[in-house]
Order: structure tokens, then sequence, then C-alpha cells
């Protein structure tokens, strides 16, 4: 995976891609931690979109970040969450600390063009 | 029965070879695409758990072996590190030793969840083996 995080608005934008496993992780949790610093921007939107496959390695990135954002007031957003991806949020309890939002959706989809 | 042997060094990169080793092995059991993902979150699981805890990312070898006996699916996931003190400790969710580096603690409630069975077996200094079973096409009946 290369540099997966861009800023935009009020967001930062995580597109994540392939396996989310303890070996791509620690990589990625560095980057968004430098961006969240540089940028000072608090959201952080992980999108989903070419995800195939995550373990709790995943699930520690995304409560690691909640827990360093939310009491700075940001929010985590999730968006392009295929059918695996539900179930693995559903099952574990991701969907508690995590939001889904249209405008969101419609900017992490936007960049993409 | 159906078996097969790997053995790798446990370093990171190995993580996605092992589930997807096992993965291919299972599809002669003509698993739905659930059961696949299921058996590979599992085998990552306790592949990671080698790798991280039980060697503590210095490396080492780990063996991991998969058998089939008509609907079911057995995985042996064992590596020679530094073994587990406490097993039901280390099995309750959330419970992380890693207190650095961000690991969210549910590595065995992985396993739990999408695997029937699982047994661990430990002893401090000498290793761990995790053995995990899965019927498969289950669910159709």
């Amino acid at each position: 995976m290369g540099r997966v995080c861009t800023a935009k608005r009020n967001v930062i934008i995580v597109r994540l891609c392939g396996d989310l496993d303890h070996h791509v992780t620690e990589q990625i949790r560095n980057e968004i931690d430098e961006t969240v610093a540089n940028e000072k921007i608090n959201n952080i939107a992980f999108d989903f979109k070419n995800v195939n496959f995550m373990d709790s390695s995943g699930i520690g990135l995304i409560m690691g970040r909640y827990k360093k954002i939310k009491p700075m007031g940001g929010e985590i957003f999730v968006c392009n969450l295929n059918c695996q991806m539900q179930r693995i949020f559903g099952l574990f309890g991701l969907n508690g600390i995590t939001k889904r939002n249209s405008k969101i959706d419609m900017i992490v989809n936007e960049e993409e063009r | 029965m159906d078996r097969i042997k790997i053995e790798f060094d446990a370093v990171s990169r190995n993580e996605s070879f092992a589930r997807v080793c096992v993965a291919a092995f299972a599809t002669r059991l003509d698993p739905t695409l659930d059961e696949i993902n299921d058996i590979k979150t599992a085998v990552s699981e306790a592949v990671t758990n080698a790798v991280i805890h039980g060697y503590n990312e210095q490396g080492g070898i780990i063996e991991l072996t998969a058998a089939i006996e008509e609907d079911e699916l057995t995985i042996v996931i064992s590596d020679k590190g530094r073994g587990i003190d406490d097993i039901e400790k280390a099995m309750e969710p959330m419970f992380t030793t890693g207190s650095d580096k961000e690991r969210s603690g549910m590595g065995f409630t992985f396993m739990e969840v999408f695997m029937d069975e699982l047994s661990v077996e430990s002893q401090p200094g000498q290793g761990t083996t995790v053995t995990m079973k899965k019927r498969i096409g289950k669910t159709e009946e």
C-alpha cells in the first residue's frame, strides 16, 4: 500500500485497499497520525471500497484512531463497506464508534473522479 | 483424510500467505464465501499472535497443519515462542499485552466467533499451539 491519506475539506480520507491485517496496519496508522498532526484535522473517513479482508488488526487501527481523535472533538466515518465488512463491524461493535454520513460519502466518492 | 503441513518464518508478510494457503486447501469442501472469509480471518489471527506475541516480532518458525475429514476442517498453528502465562486471561476479549502498539485484544475472540471449536495449549517458554475446527456446509442443513 502506498500513501493512503488525503485531506479534503474538514476530513482526512483514508483509502484502504487489499487486505487489512497486522502487516499493513502499522504503516497506515503512522501515516494517519502524521496527517492528523500536520493538517490539524480531527475527522477521519475510512474508505473501504477496495478492502477484501480485515482481521482484528483493522479493528485495532480504527479503535486506536477513535481513542485519539475523540478527545479532540473528531469523528470516525466509514464509507463503502461491503457485506463482509458490515458483518465484522456488527459483530465487533464498530458501529457504535463509527459514523456513516451521506455528505462524507459524497466527498469520499467524488475525490476519485 | 486429506492433510497439508507448512512451515514458514514468523514475519508479518506471511500472515496473508498462511490464510490464503489454508483457504485454497479448504476449497475442496466447497465452502461458501462467508465460510472462506471466516477461515481466513481465524488463521490470520492465530498466525499474527505467533508473530507478535509468540516470537515478540523477533522471528522464528511457525508450523501450520490443516486437515479435512468428512465435512470438518481442522487447523493447527504452532510456535516455539515464549508461550502464554495465563491462557484464560489471554482469551478474554479486549485483553492485550501490547500496550504501546494498539492491538484490539480481539484475536482469540475472532477465532472463537469464526470457528466452531477453539483450543489453546501453551507452556511458558516452550510455545503455543492453537487448534481450530470448523464444519463446512452446516448452515445449509
